[in-house]
């Protein structure tokens, strides 16, 4: 009885605390603008399938994606003892589904501990990529700190998890025949049947009984934990690489949003447009173009954000970065979600010094609209940063959970030129050129001289 | 003295009434840079030899405006866009070919939204299409038979528009082996020049894109880097120049390794 309290206080509170959780990074994504997208459902399933389902873009690095994969079926197989510690917590029953499926339960959990010690080979090979092996992407400057305890503490809690299922199982084998009244047969799983054997069946029936309930809370509660870490953490990624690959732009990748203002202005100027279209509505305010902060972000650029699991295959293929620029693709990506985060935070705080002086009056209550903390995306994304890109789409190329980098660099950029009227000043002789002669260089010659 | 290409703007061709089969895009680069002009200058050829009927717009021509949309100046790029697509509409032009990727890009994926909607074709992908239809006949190779050849996917033809093929079929029909470097295909690495950053000074860091690309290059061995765009041919140049290396290995349009094949000239 008491079990089943504590368990169901501990389920709300996992319950409650999860929505709020979650409920404040779906708000930090909708600060993102909204944007023109091609609503072609089968086809944006089908990339998700393909994608985040079926991991079919890891596999560009064999042997990591491998071992990822090791944990990432554990992981979905898992769920079904899951689901049976759920259902067990509540009612306060031991092994539910056991007798109902009887051969096939055995040969589920046997399924579970097989991949669960695929899963842990898979962790400690992680484990000794990152603090032993010393893979470079995984120590760029962008990685230093929360970055890197962040990836140690995920595979720390996974092998908490596995340790917890082992213990479960292999001190309930042994409590089978001892108190079968309460702990009914299962068969033997395929690997617990061995740890029961040669280990756990050394110790007295009172050690057992507390071992299989520290491992079945202990598998409980990491998990619980998980989903609230992960609202924390780049293991967010399990569950938003899905709506992230859904919600991928099925645009050509060669394409650059189109800005209808600045198009409409320039047509008008031309002389291009209908009659109508051309009363343009040039407000007293100047527009601003390109993006300074993550509200002028697509929402999509947001999601990208916190579905990136810091894995740095796009800096490992930017040519930038491997010249030894200061751009680092992953780092703009984490950039980005930090400024969210850090902007729903202070919003949250209804702190009135966060509004906008000209927008301050008597009762203004702070919004996303009227924020302003005196600081922006380029307080962490420096020029040098998105001026070296050279748009090769390498990032995008090699991102396993189809994020766009590039696509936040250009804005970036828009924002730079259009807006601050600045940038490289070598642009600006290509710009005079290209508005007086149409033409990226300044040439005294015909433009088909070539051909004479 | 060269001999007459006998080059046709849409205006002459409009003049005399009539239509070509395709319009060649020449681009800004093989427009005016002096390595990229005889890119420009094989290509016809090739279609002079293939009996295509083609023209080009000449002085009508702009820039297709990706520097400037990539440089971030979208009114530049606008004025540009809808300048081009105006005079192309005016001709009622439906099928374009051009010999540089991000002419190529743009005018396929960028100017439909503008009102400029017209097939757009790779020169490569038309020359492979001229093989396959027997109108350009390249198995007789002369020129690069002997010589080992690399080939570098630009990034525009590739990784952005996903075109691998056409290019190494061409050379594969010219009877060429490619010795392929470490990053190639969708793997590729790019010359440095994308991005408008052929039209500035590098970021600070340890050493240039198209130096790192260029000695990939060279440690194949190769003696003739074939590419597909202009800006590509000079970073690789300019990426050999770092080692040494320019009199040894040279960096070859497609087209340009083809009319040399047929005796063309270079």
């Amino acid at each position: 009885m008491i079990q089943q309290l504590i368990f169901t206080i501990v389920t709300l509170a996992t319950i409650i605390l999860s929505y709020r959780a979650y409920s404040f990074i779906v708000k930090n994504i909708k600060f993102g603008r909204e944007y023109e997208l091609i609503k072609d459902n089968p086809a944006r399933w089908k990339t998700m399938i393909l994608v985040a389902l079926g991991q079919g873009k890891m596999f560009k690095y064999f042997l990591p994606a491998l071992f990822h994969l090791f944990i990432y079926v554990a992981f979905i197989f898992t769920q079904i003892e899951l689901l049976e510690i759920l259902v067990d917590g509540f009612f306060g029953k031991h092994r539910i589904f056991a007798l109902p499926l009887g051969g096939f339960y055995t040969f589920i959990i046997s399924l579970i501990e097989i991949l669960s010690v695929l899963a842990f080979i898979a962790t400690i090979v992680f484990l000794s990529r990152r603090n032993i092996i010393n893979v470079k992407r995984f120590h760029k400057p962008e990685m230093k700190g929360w970055p890197f305890t962040d990836a140690n503490l995920i595979l720390l809690g996974e092998i908490l998890l596995i340790t917890g299922i082992f213990l479960a199982n292999s001190s309930d084998l042994v409590l089978q025949t001892r108190l079968p009244e309460h702990f009914h047969h299962t068969g033997q799983f395929a690997v617990s049947a061995y740890l029961a054997k040669y280990v756990f069946s050394n110790f007295s029936t009172g050690t057992l009984l507390v071992l299989e309930r520290i491992g079945w809370w202990l598998h409980l509660t990491v998990v619980y934990g998980f989903i609230l870490y992960l609202t924390i953490s780049k293991h967010l990624h399990l569950i938003f690489a899905f709506p992230n690959t859904f919600f991928t732009p099925l645009t050509p990748r060669g394409k650059m949003e189109n800005m209808p203002v600045i198009m409409n202005e320039v047509k008008s100027m031309m002389g291009l447009t209908e009659g109508g279209e051309d009363a343009m509505e040039m407000s007293e305010e100047i527009p601003e173009f390109g993006a300074r902060d993550i509200q002028a972000l697509k929402w999509k650029n947001i999601l990208d954000a916190y579905t990136c699991t810091e894995c740095g295959r796009c800096t490992d293929n930017c040519p930038a970065n491997i010249t030894g620029k200061e751009l680092s693709p992953r780092k703009i990506v984490m950039m980005v979600r930090d400024r969210a985060d850090e902007i729903g935070k202070k919003l949250r705080s209804k702190d009135e010094k966060y509004i906008r002086e000209d927008l301050k009056t008597e009762g203004t209550k702070l919004t996303i609209e009227n924020f302003d903390d005196g600081k922006s995306l380029f307080d962490y994304i420096s020029d040098q940063e998105i001026f070296a890109c050279t748009t090769c789409n390498a990032c995008v190329e090699q991102c396993p959970v189809l994020i766009n980098p590039l696509d936040i660099i250009l804005q970036m950029r828009r924002y730079r030129i259009l807006t601050d009227s600045a940038g490289p000043s070598d642009w600006m002789p290509m710009f005079t050129s290209l508005e007086n002669s149409g033409s990226v260089w300044q040439m005294q010659e015909e433009r088909d001289a070539w051909a004479k | 003295m060269q001999e007459e290409l006998n080059v046709k703007t849409m205006a002459e061709f409009a003049a005399e009434g009539k239509e070509p089969d395709i319009l060649y895009w020449v681009g800004c680069a093989g427009s005016y840079d002096a390595r990229a002009q005889k890119v420009s200058r094989a290509f016809a050829k090739l279609l002079n030899k293939a009996g295509v009927s083609f023209a080009i717009l000449g002085n009508e021509e702009s820039c297709c405006g990706d520097p400037a949309r990539r440089a971030g100046n979208e009114f530049i790029f606008q004025m540009l866009a809808l300048q081009n697509i105006e005079v192309l509409n005016g001709y009622n032009i439906k099928k374009i070919v051009t010999a540089c990727p991000h002419g190529y890009n743009t005018l396929k994926n960028e100017y439909p939204e503008l009102g400029g909607n017209f097939e757009v074709i790779h020169h490569t992908q038309f020359i492979e299409q001229l093989i396959a239809d027997g109108k350009l006949d390249v198995s007789d190779n002369k020129y690069a038979k002997s010589t080992k050849v690399t080939y570098h996917d630009s990034c525009y033809m590739g990784r952005v528009n996903g075109e691998y093929k056409a290019p190494r079929n061409i050379l594969n029909s010219a009877k060429i082996e490619i010795t392929e470097m470490e990053r190639s295909g969708v793997n590729g690495f790019c010359c440095g020049a994308g991005g408008a950053q052929m039209f500035k000074e590098e970021e600070k860091g340890d050493k240039r894109v198209n130096e790192e690309r260029a000695n990939e290059a060279i440690g194949t061995g190769a003696k003739i880097i074939a590419a597909n765009c202009p800006f590509c041919i000079t970073m690789l140049e300019d990426g050999l120049k770092a080692y040494e290396k320019e009199d040894e290995i040279k960096v070859m349009d497609i087209a340009e390794i083809l009319s040399a094949d047929l005796d063309l000239g270079q």
